[in-house]
């Protein structure tokens, strides 16, 4: 399969439909393995890499999973090309920076990903939309099942699965969730969320932006600890947390809608009239007033039929996706400024104006009353 | 404000992340932000970094300069990357290893998913235990015609699994 080909669909992630999708932009489970006595990429010669890649690729390559698939060599894609599948979640920014001996395997729909020597010699993922952990670790354990039949993992009895970094060492798992908190964010209640749910050994963080405040709202929350709990207790205790940060958000919007409806109004109000008005938009300023239109879909002020074109601009606002879309001059950060407010309004030009009355009049109870200000 | 990595350039990107309950901030220019991979909403590189490094003052600690037979990897290649050079670093590096991934971690046995063959291994060698301890007591008994059946099926188990 052509990069062309793969790359014109939006992932399944994006496009798909997931349990408490509003909140949940999407779940991923990353699982790190190593081959036997191997040196590991980073500390491997040339050839030794090399050697790995043929081996670790082909057996990738034949797996059923990936009979419709699209697999490169990290030399053979140009810096654009890497740089979108990082904006695409598709692989990583430490696997882009890679060349000779490093290559990517993934599947049509874009939901498993195999990085192969990045840090380690394997680095696959299964990534869906909505927040649905457990199906995203099957998809991802049982391609891990196929390739232990082939491939001599490096594993212990007692440490587990040996990487390359010992914070991934035992599972190899990581598990995450990207949420858009943009309740939590205007009630000024996420550094509290954060502080307790990293009491238990959890990670949180925000893209980009300074302290939690983060680009967009937008914020990932990932198991920190690998050794010493089971792949489904970690989930679990994942899936546990999660659960509540959904309840604070919906909870944070509500009361904002109830008691800070003026500046909800008028948030939406601006971010819809700067979007579809500006002609140079930065990056930044872009994710975070799409954030306020996503809220405000999600609060029925934009109808759902618009939730998809605005998700998708969360992506296609990207410098890589940006330039992508220009051809093959190098666009400076003013054109690609100008670009990007000129994709936005020809967007928002298909969403209809939003329709405040109708979140005056569907002003939900708050579940509970004690936030007093 | 300068880069905390290089030391030399301005820092232009500053994360906050909680690790193992600590606030942790970050200040990087926009080259080591890339290259460490903070930008990347999926990567871990932070936490791994701000862990791996910590975790390679740690092993300075150990005792004696160790190198790794199978990849040629010493300590010193470890304090700079805050990575290891083959899995069989983990044998070469173990006790120093230990304490530090007491400390990164919620426990020092692994617990979860291990290779199916492996898995079969395992059952097979508790089997084989099991078997034993009741031959003993089965001769102990003097129940001859028990550990005689006892014997066979050891055998049998034996002759199938490869030492
Ligand atoms: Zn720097
Ligand atoms: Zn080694």
């Amino acid at each position: 399969m052509k990069f062309s080909k793969i790359i014109a669909s939006s992932g399944e992630w994006l496009s798909g439909d997931g349990p408490h999708r509003n909140i949940v932009v999407s779940s991923r489970v990353r699982l790190a393995r190593n081959l036997r006595e191997k040196p590991f990429p980073g500390w491997a010669k040339k050839a030794e890499r090399l050697e790995v890649m043929r081996q670790v690729k082909t057996a990738v390559e034949n797996l059923p999973e990936m009979s419709d698939s699209y697999s490169e060599n990290l030399e053979a894609l140009s810096p654009l090309e890497k740089q979108v599948l990082v904006e695409r979640h598709l692989i990583s920014r430490e696997h882009a920076a890679k060349g000779v001996g490093s290559a990517v395997v993934m599947n049509a729909p874009q939901t498993l990903s195999v990085m192969i020597n990045e840090e380690d010699h394997l680095r696959m993922q299964a990534i869906c939309c909505g927040l649905q952990l457990d199906k995203v670790f099957g998809m991802i354990n049982r391609v891990d099942s196929e390739l232990e039949e082939v491939l001599d993992y490096a594993f212990d009895s007692s440490l587990g699965y040996l990487t390359a970094c010992p914070t991934n060492v035992g599972t190899g798992m990581r598990a995450s969730a990207m949420l858009h908190l943009p309740g939590l964010v205007m009630s000024e209640q996420i550094n509290k969320i954060v502080n307790s749910v990293n009491k238990i050994g959890l990670a949180v963080r925000g893209l980009h932006g300074e302290g939690t405040e983060a680009m967009g709202n937008l914020f990932q929350v990932s198991n920190q600890t690998t050794l010493g709990e089971t792949e489904e207790e970690i989930i679990g205790r994942l899936n546990r947390v999660i659960e509540q940060i959904l309840e604070h958000e919906q909870n944070a919007r509500a009361l904002l809608a109830q008691r800070k409806s003026v500046t909800l109004h008028d948030q939406i109000g601006r971010a819809y009239g700067v979007l579809s008005h500006a002609y140079s938009m930065s990056s930044k300023e872009a994710l975070n007033l799409l954030s306020v239109i996503k809220l405000g879909v999600d609060l029925g002020v934009f109808s759902e039929p618009c939730r998809f074109p605005v998700d998708e601009l969360f992506i296609e606002t990207q410098p890589a996706h940006l330039q992508k879309g220009a051809g093959t001059q190098k666009m400076s950060a003013d054109e690609r400024d100008s670009l990007r407010a000129a994709i936005i309004r020809a967007k928002l030009s298909q969403v209809q104006e939003p329709d405040i009355a109708h979140l005056k009049a569907r002003t939900p109870d708050p579940a509970d009353d004690q936030n007093d200000e | 404000m300068q880069c905390d990595v290089c030391q030399s350039k301005e820092a232009t990107v500053f994360l906050t992340q909680i690790v193992d309950g600590k606030m942790q901030k970050v200040n990087l220019c926009e080259s080591c932000s890339k290259e460490k991979g903070v930008n990347d909403p999926t990567g871990f590189a932070l936490a791994d970094l701000l862990m791996g490094l910590g975790a390679a003052q740690e092993i300075e600690k150990s005792p004696g300069a160790l190198k790794c037979q199978v990849c040629g990897f010493t300590q010193a290649d470890f304090k700079k990357t805050g990575r290891l050079g083959c899995s069989a670093c983990y044998t070469v590096f173990a006790e120093g290893l230990s304490g530090m991934l007491k400390n990164m971690h919620k426990g020092m046995i692994h617990t979860g998913k291990a290779p199916a063959a492996l898995q079969v291994r395992r059952e097979q060698g508790e089997k084989l235990r099991t078997l034993q301890e009741s031959l003993t007591q089965a001769v102990a008994a003097e129940e001859y015609e028990r550990a005689a059946d006892l014997r066979d099926q050891i055998r049998r188990m034996e002759a199938g699994t490869p030492a």
